[in-house]
């Protein structure tokens, strides 16, 4: 009897949280996607011109946007990531794991909020006087995020190489391979679906991301055509312009939403595929 | 499990009807709608007000000025909130000032430019101009901050300085006075604008067409950019609005609004 209330419970609570999950994506689409089809779907797309309160819907420089913040976002904190993956599970003494992976675990427990303010602060006006442009710009929020994704990147590579079984790397060592021989041929490839997956979720992050980016990039309208030009992406436009938008304006936002849902949404079925496709 | 989910659909409806508000009647309730410019402050006018008059509710909307006017003409809201003039077709409506404020030009310190025209000014905010070299300053590109789609500063902005001009693409979007005042502090070649009570020693404001911002300039109007936040009725205003007008002008409501930066309508 007990058993059964309690499963009842369990159930309630996990049908409450996917009812939950299901009512918002129903929500964003119910009040985004009638203004898509009013304008049309390639028109919202492919246009460059926003400007929602008189009447122009194209969000065309926030999808390049986020994907190039993202993309840069993806080779330094990837690059990095992956590296420092590498050597905690490979040539790092026990000592120094022991220390260092709390120390990566803590970082994905900073607020974005904080990098943003870092980023304002110390980023910024580095790139301006180094590099010149405004400071604020695609570099700007690349860094910053390539930085906030580390801990994800991490965390699962290092989770994927350290799961390929030991006697994999004691035979390869037996036949006289060094140990970055080893690494390079064999557990690399070996775990490649789990790394494939950290980059997948790190990308989700990194496109989902708000308020370190809002403070960074500048938000300016435009396609970028260097990394030192201000840039806007699909989530900053949602905050930024929420507070003050109405009706139709409002509209346009939920349906950047909608784009940002589809989007995230792809994103996460790939990483769950690579995940599946253990080697 | 079939049970579970005829419950769940059961609560939904309980749910949904308690977050429905009980409506009130017209002399316990004030709708205010308009003017996102003026919005904070009448929201913070309305916080006052219900704490000195338990069970009053004062709603407080935003959707800018001239949806704030056709709200008050269609007697959808008891008080409309507009940042801008009215035009001959709204004079049918009463006017409260209740407070005057002015869109201040912000340069950094070292900036050596004093004084900017309108014309210059619409040059540079829609990318016309790009070098401080042709305002008389030295050789180095303008970065220009504007305000978000949707702000009030920024609507007022256009009407006053743009007439119709696209902002240039390539401006930085900020959405707070204060992140474009953070940004124009610690970039020398940075220009953007703020309500005049935000403007403090980090920053320089600039003359425009020779008038320097200045409380008594904003009163005379002579400063191009100064605006009046206005109350506006349909008619005369029921008890319950006019108790509320009385305390926006009353000298505690004044003083509230020059604490937040604005300058009294009532001196």
């Amino acid at each position: 009897m007990r058993e059964k209330f309690f499963e009842k419970i369990l159930l309630l609570c996990a049908l409450s949280a996917v009812t939950a999950l299901f009512l918002i994506a129903l929500f964003i689409f119910y009040e985004g996607l009638p203004l898509i089809f009013r304008i049309g779907p390639a028109n919202f797309i492919l246009s460059s011109n926003w400007a929602p309160t008189k009447g122009h819907f194209g969000i065309l420089p926030m999808i390049v946007g986020s994907l190039q913040v993202t993309v840069l976002a993806l080779i330094l904190g990837g690059t990095l990531g992956l590296a420092c993956a590498m050597f905690l599970a490979e040539f790092a003494p026990r000592w120094s794991v022991r220390i260092l992976k709390p120390l990566i675990e803590l970082l994905a427990g900073i607020p974005s909020v904080v990098y943003g303010f870092i980023g304002v602060l110390v980023l910024v006006p580095l790139i301006r006087r180094t590099l010149g442009g405004p400071g604020f710009s695609v570099l700007a929020a690349g860094i910053i995020l390539g930085i906030m994704i580390l801990p994800t990147v991490i965390a699962i590579s290092l989770d994927a190489l350290n799961a390929v079984p030991l006697s994999y790397k004691e035979g390869s060592l037996a036949v006289g391979a060094t140990r970055w021989q080893t690494l390079y041929r064999l557990t690399l490839p070996a775990a490649k679906s789990g790394i494939i997956a950290s980059l997948i979720l790190a990308m989700g992050r990194a496109i989902g991301e708000t308020m370190a980016v809002i403070m960074v990039a500048g938000n300016a309208l435009i396609i970028p055509k260097s990394p030192l030009e201000p840039v806007r992406t699909l989530t900053s436009n949602i905050a930024l312009e929420m507070g003050y938008a109405s009706g139709t304006h409002q509209e346009a936002l939920f349906a950047t939403g909608v784009v940002l849902f589809i989007i995230v949404a792809l994103l996460n079925t790939f990483a769950l595929l690579a995940l599946r496709k253990k080697v | 499990m079939r049970n579970f989910i005829t419950i769940l659909c059961a609560l939904f409806p309980v749910i949904f009807i308690s977050f429905a508000g009980c409506r009130r009647s017209a002399e316990t309730s004030l709708t205010i709608a308009g003017s996102t410019s003026v919005q904070p402050f009448a929201e913070l006018l309305a916080e006052l007000y219900m704490q000195k008059h338990p069970g009053v509710e004062i709603n407080v909307q935003g959707g800018g000025s001239s949806a704030g006017i056709r709200a008050v003409q269609n007697r959808i809201c008891d008080i409309g909130m507009s940042s801008r003039p009215l035009t001959p077709e709204e004079q049918n409506l009463q006017q409260w000032t209740i407070a005057l404020d002015g869109i201040v030009l912000i340069v950094h310190n070292q900036n050596p430019v004093r004084n900017i025209t309108l014309e210059q000014l619409k040059d540079v905010f829609s990318g016309k101009i790009r070098n401080w070299r042709e305002l008389g300053g030295p050789d180095q590109k303008i970065t220009v901050i504007t305000r978000e789609e949707g702000s009030g500063t920024r609507g007022c902005f256009e009407e006053i300085v743009m007439h119709g001009a696209h902002f240039a693409a390539d401006a930085l979007v900020q959405d707070s006075n204060g992140a474009v005042r953070e940004i124009v502090a610690s970039d020398p070649s940075a220009i953007g604008y703020i309500s005049f009570g935000l403007v403090d020693e980090r920053v320089r404001a600039l003359a425009v067409n020779g008038i320097t911002p200045s409380e008594s300039t904003i009163i005379a109007h002579t400063y191009p950019l100064a605006r009046r936040f206005l109350f506006l009725t349909n008619g005369e205003p029921n008890a319950l609005a006019r108790s509320f007008l009385e305390f926006v002008l009353s000298p505690e409501g004044q003083k509230t609004l020059a604490d937040e930066g604005l300058i009294k309508a009532v001196p």
